[in-house]
């Protein structure tokens, strides 16, 4: 049980990150229809800026709490600057283009941001700086650790502020009025490029917060980094239903507790010595031995199980039904 | 979102999956330089080119330069004990070159040493760089000897004029594994690997050594070489309450790996192969890498005998790195046969090479059928306050504590 109980807070950490990615893809394709599939890139030079501003800071002697922040602090519009060129220059002149162009052109992008990274930062696994003392509570049996909860008190904060700002504020309305149809919403006097790169920006700055987290949950941070998040939080949006801000973040926290419980059980269910009937087939099992069909590094497989079970019986993903409210 | 999207996407989503995998070329450096130009021989003596090939640019530029350090002492001794070939007195002369860490460059760096007609080569420093470069040495037939290629393939491609003196990876397994099931005696291993050549290999002696000692190994875990998230396998092996947990693989998925098995509230020793025996485990796994155990080929270079670590010091005004003891047996190694074969000619003293037997600044040394040192050392290292320290040398399913090993190396060359 208490195995169980770990699995889940494993996933759900895990998740609430992959959530927040998402929560940038589903943003962005619920205003002009695109994946932005240079977002995972975006989480990647967050997480590298806050590195580079965290080891200066840290032999500073500064309170480590002040120096992660300060190095969020640095990292957010660092992300907001490269999320709005990216719209400005890559994705702004291809509007009018079939749907096809801007998506390689964002592929694009996310390669170019990726080796843009690699010169900058080098090819290595950099250590984030583990200035922050974790420490490791037991809950019935299953640990959890302080950055975790932190992980999840943050991502948590950052949904519900993120649905306040797009229920309750004037640009909230603003983006689901050009969600729903730009050209109108232009001629209800909405600035509609304005309200596109502001949805760019805000993605961004979520994604350069989930960078952040991740460095700091998994204490390394590399130029690669962003493109498998990128990928998993972009399976997540999918999940819940592409461009539905509550989906992505029930998609997130799902496509999470899947990997994790999947790794975590994959090898018992195909471990093909405990069905009777075929034990005495496999030599393997012989003597309490075992024969795994899929062991646990399937790990990252299971998102993308996910994705196409999605795509392919329901296209529209879990909560995507309400098409009208997409922003 | 119809169905011609749902394809495109799946497309696109594979697309970028392969574009994020793929590794740039590695960064050229500066082009190779001929550090010595070889002088002209004087009148009646006779000149001996050795050539030695490291990398003497890039990341690793000061342990290709510890490793030509190491080749150059044994030459200028040699030189100045006045050895004579033949009848005629000899001038060694040591030919130095570049190979970036490059196995393209090293092939090239390669050729021209046989072009340049040396006698025999020391090095290179990288297993990946020495294997393709072999091939050259070995049609030229020209000797050579590696001080610090430790993979296993380097010595079975047959070749008859390949030699290394430094311990393979495969001996490593074993080492750590002994060590392992000796020291800390558990009862329950769990071993985890990253599904790539050097990490299954490594995992599976370990594995298998442990078998051979009745200790009860559970069902093999796997994640990749880009693994960051352990959690899951860490967490359905804690429910399996292992008394040690040996990982197969690299820092970078180690550290990770050791970060969260803590995390995770457990408690068993965590024992690793040289690919996560790094200083970097300390950064990767902050307070959690103390106390980790891990093995490296070879032998820590403040364990070579006194008279080398001495001469060293006096002669380049710095201390070992890391191989150079190595580099520096290998050249005296060939010395040696060039003596006890009266030539320097390589068809002539390559015989003398094989059945060699000679003791060196990193112990005695003799080759076996396939080039490899007999009974080559590996060193088992513990993470104490930030630094991997030497505990313990495995030589021959022996082991020896550190402490011990120093005191019977003292006597060497």
């Amino acid at each position: 049980m208490d195995t169980f109980l770990q699995q889940v807070i494993n996933g759900l950490t895990a998740g609430s990150v992959y959530a927040v990615v998402a929560l940038g893809y589903t943003m962005v394709y619920g205003i002009i229809q695109l994946i932005n599939f240079a977002h995972g890139e975006v989480v990647m030079i967050g997480a590298m800026v806050a590195f580079t501003v965290i080891n200066a800071l840290a032999p500073a002697g500064l309170p480590p709490l002040a120096v992660v922040l300060i190095g969020t602090a640095c990292a957010v519009p660092v992300c907001m600057l490269v999320g709005y060129s990216m719209e400005r220059l890559a994705y702004r002149p291809l509007r009018g283009a079939p749907r096809l162009a801007p998506l390689i052109t964002a592929i694009g992008v996310s390669i170019i941001l990726q080796h843009l990274a690699l010169m900058i930062w080098s090819r290595n696994v950099l250590a984030f700086p583990q200035i922050i003392a974790s420490r490791t509570y037991f809950i019935a049996g299953a640990a959890i650790t302080t950055v975790q909860i932190a992980i999840l008190a943050i991502c948590v904060g950052l949904m519900g502020g993120l649905a306040l700002l797009v229920y309750r504020t004037r640009l909230g309305t603003a983006m689901r009025a050009t969600a729903q149809n730009p050209q109108v919403a232009g001629l209800m006097g909405i600035d509609v490029n304005r309200v596109i790169a502001a949805t760019f920006v805000i993605g961004a700055a979520l994604g350069a917060v989930a960078g952040v987290l991740f460095g700091t949950y998994y204490g390394l941070a590399q130029y690669t980094m962003g493109s498998v998040l990128g990928l998993k939080a972009f399976s997540a949006a999918v999940l819940g239903g592409i461009g539905n801000i509550p989906g992505a973040m029930l998609g997130g926290v799902l496509l999470g507790l899947v990997e994790a419980l999947g790794a975590g059980y994959i090898g018992d269910f195909t471990d093909l010595c405990q069905y009777g009937w075929l034990s005495g087939a496999i030599d393997a099992c012989e003597g309490g031995g075992q024969f795994i069909l899929a062991g646990s590094n399937y790990q990252d497989v299971f998102a993308f199980i996910v994705l196409i079970l999605v795509l392919v019986f329901r296209p529209s993903g879990l909560l995507g039904e309400r098409v009208g409210e997409r922003a | 979102m119809n169905n011609k999207l749902s394809i495109t996407l799946i497309a696109a989503a594979l697309a970028l999956t392969g574009c994020g995998e793929q590794k740039p070329p590695a960064k050229t450096e500066a082009p190779a330089s001929s550090q010595t130009a070889a002088p002209p021989p004087a009148p009646e003596a006779l000149e001996v080119k050795i050539g030695h090939v490291g990398p003497l640019t890039g990341g690793i530029a000061h342990l290709g330069k510890d490793n030509e350090n190491g080749a150059r002492l044994a030459v200028d001794e040699a030189n100045a004990a006045g050895i004579k070939l033949d009848g005629k007195n000899v001038k060694f002369t040591l030919i130095a070159e570049d190979d970036q860490a490059d196995p393209k460059v090293g092939t090239t760096v390669a050729q021209k040493l046989v072009d340049a007609k040396v006698n025999g080569v020391v090095g290179h420093l990288n297993s990946g760089v020495t294997i393709p470069a072999s091939a050259v040495y070995n049609q030229a037939g020209i000797p050579m000897i590696s001080g610090s290629a430790t993979n296993p393939k380097l010595t079975e491609q047959g070749f008859k004029n390949v030699f290394r003196v430094v311990g393979r990876d495969d001996q490593q397994g074993p080492a750590i594994a002994s060590y392992l099931a000796a020291e800390k005696k558990p009862k329950v291993v769990a071993v985890i690997d990253d599904a790539t050549a050097y990490g299954e290999g490594i995992a599976n002696e370990v594995e298998k050594t442990l078998k051979g000692a009745k200790i009860k190994v559970l069902p093999r875990e796997k994640g990749t070489d880009k693994t960051t998230d352990w959690k899951a396998v860490l967490t359905k092996l804690r429910g399996r309450k292992p008394d040690a947990v040996f990982y197969g693989g690299m820092d970078a998925t180690g550290g990770p790996l050791l970060k969260q098995g803590r995390e995770l509230g457990i408690k068993a020793v965590f024992a690793f192969g040289d690919g996560a025996c790094t200083d970097k485990m300390k950064e990767l796994a902050g307070e959690a890498a103390e106390g980790l155990l891990c093995s490296q080929a070879g032998i820590p270079p403040q364990a070579a005998s006194k008279n080398f670590l001495d001469a060293y010091k006096k002669k380049f005004n710095t201390d070992p790195i890391l191989y150079s003891p190595f580099t520096y047996d290998a050249t005296n190694l060939l010395i040696e046969a060039m003596k006890k074969a009266n030539s320097s000619d390589p068809a002539t003293y390559l015989p003398e090479l094989q059945k060699i037997s000679f003791t060196g600044a990193t112990g005695p040394i003799e080759f076996d059928d396939k080039g490899d040192r007999k009974d080559a050392e590996i060193t088992i290292f513990t993470m104490q306050g930030g630094k991997i320290e030497p505990l313990a040398v495995v030589k021959g399913g022996r082991t020896t504590p550190y402490e011990e090993f120093l005191k019977t190396m003292g006597g060497g060359k």
